[in-house]
């Protein structure tokens, strides 16, 4: 098993594809000759020519909707924004066209189309390029959304989201490109839908997705050496689908939970997770929900406060406490 | 009141209808005398199938909206008339001309207006949402212009696998504002994409005259000349002249694998929408003049009579026979059921209505 990182998983999870199926287009702004502007699609171009790789302009509504157009004839364009941020010019094609075309179509049309690209805040860059917007596309019926939080979890899910007969949304997260972790040589992928346990525990559980996974397990590690709890982390991994089984039994065994997410509050991703607990396993639980989010107002620029605005492992532990008093 | 919407055509483009200068043009002297009458049976089709639209629509059984399209039946008639099986279409919402040239059934047309599950799209999309992928049709759109860069993606793929063929990219006159359309007609032309963006102008968008809505330079397809791009300006109301002008653009498209913007002057004969009373921004002496002078089935009609390809037996036989049909569908869509409660979450999701061991999802999709 090999140690790469994020951003290298998820480019040999597009090579593969492009080796296995000639039907698989790699496309966006800076995708080729630039090697991708977070260089995720770094050498694509010299080995698969550019009929493969191809470079778009500016030009989100016209090239996302090209996109779109061309999987309902069979195509699997995996296509780069290069900030989710910039879907809102495109939102559209990716909600309108991409969502509702097999419904309306009453099952004869599919969109076998893969979005992806970053969808993170805390990079210092300011509101407009800091948007996540998982929760805002998951909410629609037809649209599937996945999280990576891991180089393990980002190669096995753009492979299955590549081979997904559905419009599948990957967000990734520039602050995890350079994190490393172990990847296998072969063939794999993580089904969609399908949570991990990346820590198990017994006194609380807390649920989170992307980087927040990251930032709850240093919490985990600090609320056990420091406060003696032991801390069960669930990785949603994807949005929609959802994995309420694997969530619903870590609270069953916990009876506590926490949710941390890096959206802001108000309908987040969290606010389903919360009623989904609170409906199907309330008498489980010994004590009320608490969430962990971004402070509700538009990313600030200013790094410093930026860092506090977003769920930080002070906050996690913090909060994680006052679920457990 | 607005100026007539015919007196923004270019003043070459202001003929009355008559005989066709463009009758003995190659793409229609080819055609045989049953390509003739089957293409003047499938106008008539369009013409009757909407005024019968009209009827349900008034007794209540059409929701939401319905954009007729009596008055262009030429547009959809003539340049779909032309296409082979690499050559795929897409449109906006005015789409039952377009479904009915491709070949969809009356039956699961007229169903599909009143929410049957017997309908084209199962009583999932309504009058704007018609889709029939296995005739290359692929809707069928209800956002102005939003279609546009989705069959500039079709051509891609044709053009991607290899196939000499095309896609034809219709909108109404009002979608060329749009910034969708403008981002279109650049990946068009930038990629060399063999794509016809076909602009039914019918002079209103909504109950917006072109004056009041674009700045042109003339025309609404010369804009195509910032994007590189190869334009013509084509009377719709002579399926003989969108057929020969069509079909020079579709051997740019096949030969050359480049891109056209057509502008097909129309008319709609009848409100945008029928929830549009029509009586706010043009003048009833308007749809008359264009009606008597221009009508696209009646000009036809006598084209083909002239040529005596048609009799006046033959016509009315065809007529009546289209009416019945379209009669025929009302009876059936006013008999077929309606999708049930189960339905609403079925076609949400390839992999959810086909679960199994191989597919890619697992988890819950479907929220309560």
């Amino acid at each position: 098993m090999a140690v790469i990182s994020y951003r290298e998983a998820l480019r040999a999870a597009m090579r593969e594809e492009l080796k296995r199926d000639d039907k698989v287009v790699i496309m966006g702004e800076e995708v080729a000759q630039f090697n991708g502007a977070y260089k995720v699609t770094e050498g694509l171009l010299k080995e698969f020519g550019p009929k493969r790789i191809v470079d778009t302009p500016i030009s989100e509504a016209g090239f996302i909707g090209l996109g779109i157009g061309a999987s309902m004839l069979g195509i699997r364009p995996v296509m780069e924004l290069m900030f989710w941020s910039f879907s809102y010019v495109a939102f559209d094609q990716i909600v309108n066209n991409a969502g509702n075309i097999r419904y309306m179509s009453g099952g004869l049309i599919n969109c076998p189309i893969v979005i992806r690209g970053p969808a993170n805040g805390g990079t210092n860059v300011g509101a407009t390029h800091s948007h996540t917007p998982e929760a805002i596309l998951a909410s629609h019926p037809g649209i599937k959304v996945v999280c990576p939080a891991t180089p393990y979890d980002a190669k096995g899910l753009m492979k299955a989201a590549i081979r997904d007969n559905d419009p599948v949304y990957v967000m990734e997260n520039t602050i995890l490109y350079n994190d490393k972790g172990e990847v296998p040589d072969e063939d794999y992928i993580v089904p969609l839908g399908v949570a991990d346990v990346k820590r198990v525990g017994t006194d609380l559980t807390i649920v989170a997705h992307g980087r927040a996974v990251i930032t709850s397990l240093k919490a985990a590690e600090i609320l056990e050496k420091e406060h003696g709890v032991s801390v069960e982390v669930v990785d949603l991994r994807s949005i929609r689908p959802l994995d309420e089984e694997t969530i619903l039994a870590s609270v069953r065994k916990t009876h506590r939970a926490l949710l941390v997410e890096e959206n802001k509050p108000f309908c987040g991703v969290d606010a389903q997770i919360a009623y989904l607990i609170q409906s199907k396993a309330f008498d489980e639980l010994d004590a009320p929900i608490h969430r962990v989010s971004s402070i509700d107002a538009p990313q600030i620029y200013c790094k410093r406060m930026e860092d506090l605005q977003m769920p930080n492992v002070e906050r996690v532990v913090a909060e994680a406490l006052k679920v457990l008093a | 009141m607005a100026k007539p919407a015919v007196l923004t055509h270019p003043e070459s483009l202001k003929r009355p209808a008559g005989p066709s200068e463009y009758a003995k043009d190659p793409a229609n002297a080819s055609m045989s005398k049953a390509e003739k009458i089957a293409l003047y049976t499938k106008m008539a089709r369009i013409r009757h199938f909407e005024q019968r639209c009209i009827r349900i629509y008034q007794q209540g059984k059409i929701g939401g909206f319905l954009h007729l399209y009596v008055g262009q039946e030429a547009v959809a008639a003539g340049t779909i008339s032309l296409l082979g099986k690499n050559d795929h279409i897409i449109t906006g919402y005015r789409d039952h001309g377009h479904g009915l040239m491709v070949g969809m059934g009356m039956n699961e047309c007229m169903a599909e207006l009143t929410g049957r599950v017997t309908g084209c799209s199962q009583g999932k999309g309504g009058s704007m949402h018609y889709f029939a992928p296995d005739k290359n049709y692929w809707g069928g759109h209800g956002i102005v212009g939003g279609q546009a860069p989705l069959g500039t993606g079709l051509a891609y793929a044709v053009k991607y696998m290899g196939l000499k063929g095309s896609c034809l990219v219709y909108m109404g006159d009002g979608a060329v504002n749009q910034g969708a359309v403008h981002e279109a007609y650049n990946l068009a032309s930038l990629w060399d994409l063999p794509v016809i963006f076909v602009v039914e102008n019918n002079g209103y968008s909504m109950g917006t005259s072109q004056e009041r809505s674009t700045a042109h330079p003339g025309c609404l397809a010369k804009r195509a000349e910032g994007y590189n791009m190869a334009w013509d300006v084509i009377n719709g109301h002579d399926v003989y002249e969108v057929r020969a002008k069509t079909a020079i653009a579709l051997k740019r498209a096949h030969e050359e694998s480049k891109p056209t913007v057509l502008e097909i002057f129309t008319y709609r004969y009848f409100g945008h929408s029928m929830a549009d009373p029509d009586k706010t921004y043009r003048d009833k002496e308007e749809i008359k003049e264009y009606r008597e002078k221009k009508d696209p089935v009646f000009a036809f009609e006598q084209e083909l009579l002239g040529e005596k390809v048609l009799t006046p037996e033959l016509s009315l036989k065809i007529n009546e026979a289209a009416m019945a049909e379209a009669d025929k569908a009302a009876l059936f869509a006013d008999e077929s059921p309606d999708p049930t409660v189960a339905d609403i979450t079925k076609h949400i999701y390839w992999e959810e209505d086909n679960r199994g061991p191989k597919t890619t999802s697992r988890g819950t999709i479907i929220f309560e």
